[in-house]
């Protein structure tokens, strides 16, 4: 038996309640799961990763299609062939009130592990997650990176023969990240486990023997992660911006010469792009308003051919207008303080959340607040917009603390939080009309604003249709159409870009470089490193530390020579947390 | 002046927004109207006043010819069945102790007698007064009837009189009625609901960051917040007052401008309860706990089952901190006796003190409670 998982021509379609409309999560979709190999499942949020791996564990049945799970019809056999795979949910049911070993003990009691048999696994398992000295640790108290391992752990008890894993990696630090592949990867090679992970970490899917991509549930390329790779082999090149533009108005540049360019990225301070196949550096003008600039040729990655894919499957969304961008001004970040934070302090009891932080945010500069979960940036974040009050310091948000400030200051601000947080049950336009009049806006304005930011998040025609139906990438833009609608002079981002598809992601970052070359003044938090590029400085913050602060360049030379942004982000942490360490004995 | 209208317009976004999000939403339509007229018509009919078959033991000591019209004039009425006829009192007991019969009717052995001299003669009724209700309504059928065969014997005089007698409870309460009580209780719980929700809600979904970051101050929040409850719950309660007057024919003696005022005060002061519940929730499931916790001993302290006077002194302290019960005290002597403002502004005052506490409380809580 090659094949642990084979799927013919399944489809899945749901029939919502709500609205009555069937819902195709699922399209003729045809895959293998070969013995002893990981296969990835790569592809955006409600691609229907979640939907495939719930079927092969028996949990829901395809509404077409052959789908057979260790050599079994799953639809017929779904509990035998339950009892011989581990099934990690994206988020796995840890009680958080009992310890490691208690929780360990409750998954072994569940799948009817003898006692005698689990001191040896327990022991294998901790030692290969790291838990070992955390055994009698409730599990509520442990990072998210270490829950995920537990969690892995607990799904492990016992030896399966093959191991889903839904986005094990979701909303963990990249140490933790490294840390769990190496665990999966030495479960294949001693247990002989295969393996079928879903992921949207495009370095991730780099370290699988087998990737599938999947968009809108269709599968769009199949092949091993150099197969996929090569196929944008010759067309990536990187380029280093002129002095004192920034490179996300070059990236800008490219990205938006559509019919020459698949992809541009900031990157190591200049951009990375992906011509169209067919194509010479000769044909791009955009690189003739940077005649000082030489692009070269550079190895092409997983990430330029999975772009590449999805823009041959959906077209990249046209840009509105409202966005023009001067692509060869020069950054002018005035002296003016938008943002003070001097020796910021927040506590929750004898927890520090936020550990005496000190930054000072000027007008028209994107600044990011970058970190792991826990690391201390939403509540940072939380503190500036006045939804939190501060355990101690300065903080001055447009020379006011928000907090106790006049109400009308908090006029100077728009927010975007990182859930959809608008009313789901009005239609866009009675948000925006509620918003617009919680601003204080006359009629006239209000009426006049909301053409504009429909036009500029390409909303028209939904006025009339429910916020909380709007499929998720409309939700996202009606958010920033709602934060935008009084035209703040800064404007906060939580986790905009959570979420959403890369295509979307590209064109988000393409408004946001419009909205800061206009003056705007842009404090983002991400959990994305590569996006940092995008910023003129940035923060990482660890255990409520700032542990870097400076330009992405200062910050990824901290790090180490010719970096990627995730590589110094682990180097600086790693680097940080030994000096602590050592510091503390 | 430009001020006032500005502060007026941002709230006016807030409540149209609330009832939007209300009712936008079906689920929430429904809970508005459906349950006002189930419950009025369940508690219409279950705390009936009309009694239709009084079971009666009848204890004729008089063995006349008039003591035997009186009971065929009991008898005759079909509300009244005789179940047994007794020899002597002794027998009595066993009957109402058992509750074979609501009660018993004694005709003493001078009636005849009596009647025949002109003079006034007792009827006895002894009714079983664990049952206020029912012991009440038979003493009032008996008299009615017993007026009834006064008139039929031509004596001109009111010779014939009814004397009640109430076993297990002397301080039998008469004056009962059900159905006003019904306008403070059905929208108390509606309001608690909707308001209690309504901050919890938006914190639950992340609404209420959002609006925290707008210019709109905690008090414009809380006018807007408070206001759709109010309009609401007026309007069940208009709802339980126009089922009580046209199809349980219960009048209203009283000012209906009168019955406004109580009905807003007091629902003002549940909306304040409510939000600062609410405000001081992290989610829905939260506030529904915190409702369920609060609203029994609101109903239960309220006097709308048992009178206030009958709870232990230490409950009657805990009840001057329940607007119900005034609300209820009010509504009943505004709608049964025709109370004019003046007459029930005490029970005003306490409601008007609850919502100064609850709602600057509420206010304060939307931006001090830690997220």
């Amino acid at each position: 038996m090659t094949h642990i998982v084979e799927a013919m021509h399944v489809s899945k379609v749901f029939h919502h309640t709500a609205s009555g409309h069937p819902e195709t999560a699922l399209q003729d979709v045809s895959l293998t799961v070969e013995q002893g190999k990981i296969t990835a499942l790569i592809g955006p949020d409600s691609a229907g990763k979640t939907t495939f791996i719930r079927m092969l564990c028996g949990l829901m049945f395809p509404s077409e299609g052959q789908l057979n799970v260790l050599g079994e019809d799953i639809t017929k056999k779904a509990e035998e062939v339950q009892d011989r795979l581990g099934y990690m949910p994206q988020k796995f049911g840890l009680y958080e009130d009992l310890t490691c070993m208690e929780n360990m003990n409750l998954y072994a009691d569940l799948h009817g592990i003898p006692e005698e048999k689990r001191t040896e696994r327990f022991n294998k398992l901790f030692i290969m997650t790291g838990l070992a000295p955390f055994t009698g640790r409730l599990a509520g108290k442990l990072s998210g990176g270490m829950k995920q391992k537990l969690g892995l752990a607990c799904t492990l008890v016992r030896s399966p023969d093959l191991l889903l894993l839904d986005e094990p990696t979701v909303g963990v630090d990249p140490m933790s990240r490294r840390e769990l592949w190496e665990i999966i990867k030495s479960l294949v090679k001693e247990e002989h486990i295969s393996v079928l992970v879903s992921t949207a970490y495009m370095e991730e899917a780099e370290l699988c023997d087998d990737v599938y991509i999947l968009n809108k549930g269709r599968i769009l390329a199949h092949g091993t992660p150099e197969e996929i790779r090569n196929r944008s082999q010759g067309l990536s090149y990187w380029m280093p911006v002129p002095q004192g533009i920034p490179a996300r108005v070059v990236q800008s540049a490219l990205l938006d010469e559509e019919e020459h360019i698949e992809d541009a990225v900031p990157e190591r301070g200049g951009v990375r792009f992906v011509i169209k196949r067919g194509e010479t550096l000769a044909d791009i003008q955009a690189l003739s308003l940077y005649p000082s600039c030489k692009a070269v040729a550079i190895p092409c990655r997983l990430e330029d051919s999975f772009m590449m894919i999805l823009r041959e499957a959906q077209k990249r969304e046209r840009l509105m207008e409202g966005f023009e961008l001067d692509y060869t001004a020069k950054r002018h970040i005035s002296s003016h303080v938008d943002i003070h934070v001097h020796n910021l302090l927040r506590t929750f009891g004898d927890f520090v959340a936020v550990d005496h932080t000190s930054f000072d945010v000027h007008k028209g500069e994107i600044f990011g607040l970058l970190g792991p979960n826990g690391a201390g940036k939403s509540t940072t974040f939380k503190m500036l917009c006045g939804l939190l009050p501060a355990s101690g310091g300065e903080l001055s948000v447009a020379g006011v603390n928000l907090r106790t400030a006049r109400a009308q200051a908090r006029a100077n601000i728009g927010y975007v939080a990182q859930k959809f947080s608008l009313y789901g049950t009005l239609t866009v336009k009675e948000n925006l009309r509620f918003f617009g009049g919680a601003y204080g806006m006359s009629k006239k304005k209000i009426f006049e604003r909301m053409r504009v930011v429909l036009r500029m998040f390409n909303l028209e025609g939904r006025e009339e249709d429910i916020a909380g139906q709007l499929p998720g990438g409309y939700k996202q833009r009606l958010a920033m159409a709602a934060g935008l609608l009084h035209e703040p002079k800064i404007l906060f981002l939580d986790e905009p870009t959570s979420g959403i598809d890369p295509l979307a992601r590209r064109t988000f970052w393409r408004q946001i470089t419009a909205l800061a070359a206009k003056g705007t003044t842009i404090i983002i938090t991400t959990h994305f490193m590569d996006e940092a590029e995008y910023c003129d400085r940035m923060m990482i913050q660890d255990q409520g530390k700032t542990i870097a602060l400076g330009t992405p360049d200062e910050v990824r030379k901290r790090g180490g020579d010719n970096l990627t942004m995730n590589e110094a982000f682990i180097a600086i942490v790693e680097d940080n947390r030994k000096k602590e360490a050592e510091e503390n004995g | 002046m430009d001020n006032i209208l500005f502060y007026l317009r941002r709230i006016l976004f807030i409540i149209r927004k609330e009832f939007l999000a209300t009712v936008n939403d079906p689920k929430s339509r429904v809970i508005l109207v459906v349950p006002a007229i189930i419950q009025t018509l369940l508690f219409g009919y279950v705390a009936s006043f009309n009694l239709d078959r009084v079971d009666y033991a009848l204890l004729d000591m008089s063995h006349s010819h008039y003591s035997e019209e009186l009971a065929a004039h009991l008898d005759g009425s079909g509300i009244f069945r005789r179940v047994a006829t007794l020899g002597n009192t002794g027998q009595m007991a066993q009957f109402i102790e058992n509750g074979e019969v609501s009660g018993v009717i004694v005709i003493p052995a001078d009636f005849a007698d009596k009647l025949v001299q002109g003079q006034t003669a007792p009827v006895q009724v002894i009714t079983d007064g664990r049952n206020t209700v029912i012991s009440s309504l038979v003493y009032n059928y008996v008299a009615t009837i017993a007026a009834s065969y006064n008139q039929d014997l031509h004596l001109g005089k009111h010779l014939l009189t009814v004397d009640s007698i109430t076993w297990y409870n002397p301080n039998q309460i008469t004056r009962w009625n059900f159905l006003p009580s019904l306008l403070p209780m059905i929208s108390l719980i509606q309001v608690m609901l909707l308001s209690g929700l309504s901050v919890a809600r938006e914190r639950e979904q992340g609404t209420f960051d959002q609006l925290m970051v707008t210019p709109l101050t905690s008090s414009e929040i809380l006018a807007g917040k408070a206001v759709p409850p109010l309009v609401i719950g007026l309007l069940q309660a208009l709802i339980v007052l126009l089922l009580a007057v046209f199809w349980f024919h219960v009048k209203v003696i009283g000012n209906l401008i009168t019955l406004f005022i109580v009905m807003f005060t007091f629902l003002l002061s549940c909306v304040g309860l409510g939000l600062a519940i609410s405000a001081n929730s992290k989610n829905m499931q939260q506030v529904m706990v915190y409702n369920f916790v609060v609203l029994v001993p609101i109903i239960l302290l309220s006097g709308l089952a048992t009178p206030v006077r009958n709870m232990p002194q230490a409950l009657q302290y805990f009840t001057y901190i329940n607007p119900m019960r005034f609300a209820i005290d009010a509504v009943r002597r505004v709608y049964i006796e025709g109370a004019s403002l003046a007459a029930v502004s005490p029970d005003l005052l306490p409601m008007v003190v609850i919502t100064l506490v609850t709602m600057p409380f509420a206010a304060w809580m939307f931006r001090n409670k830690l997220g």
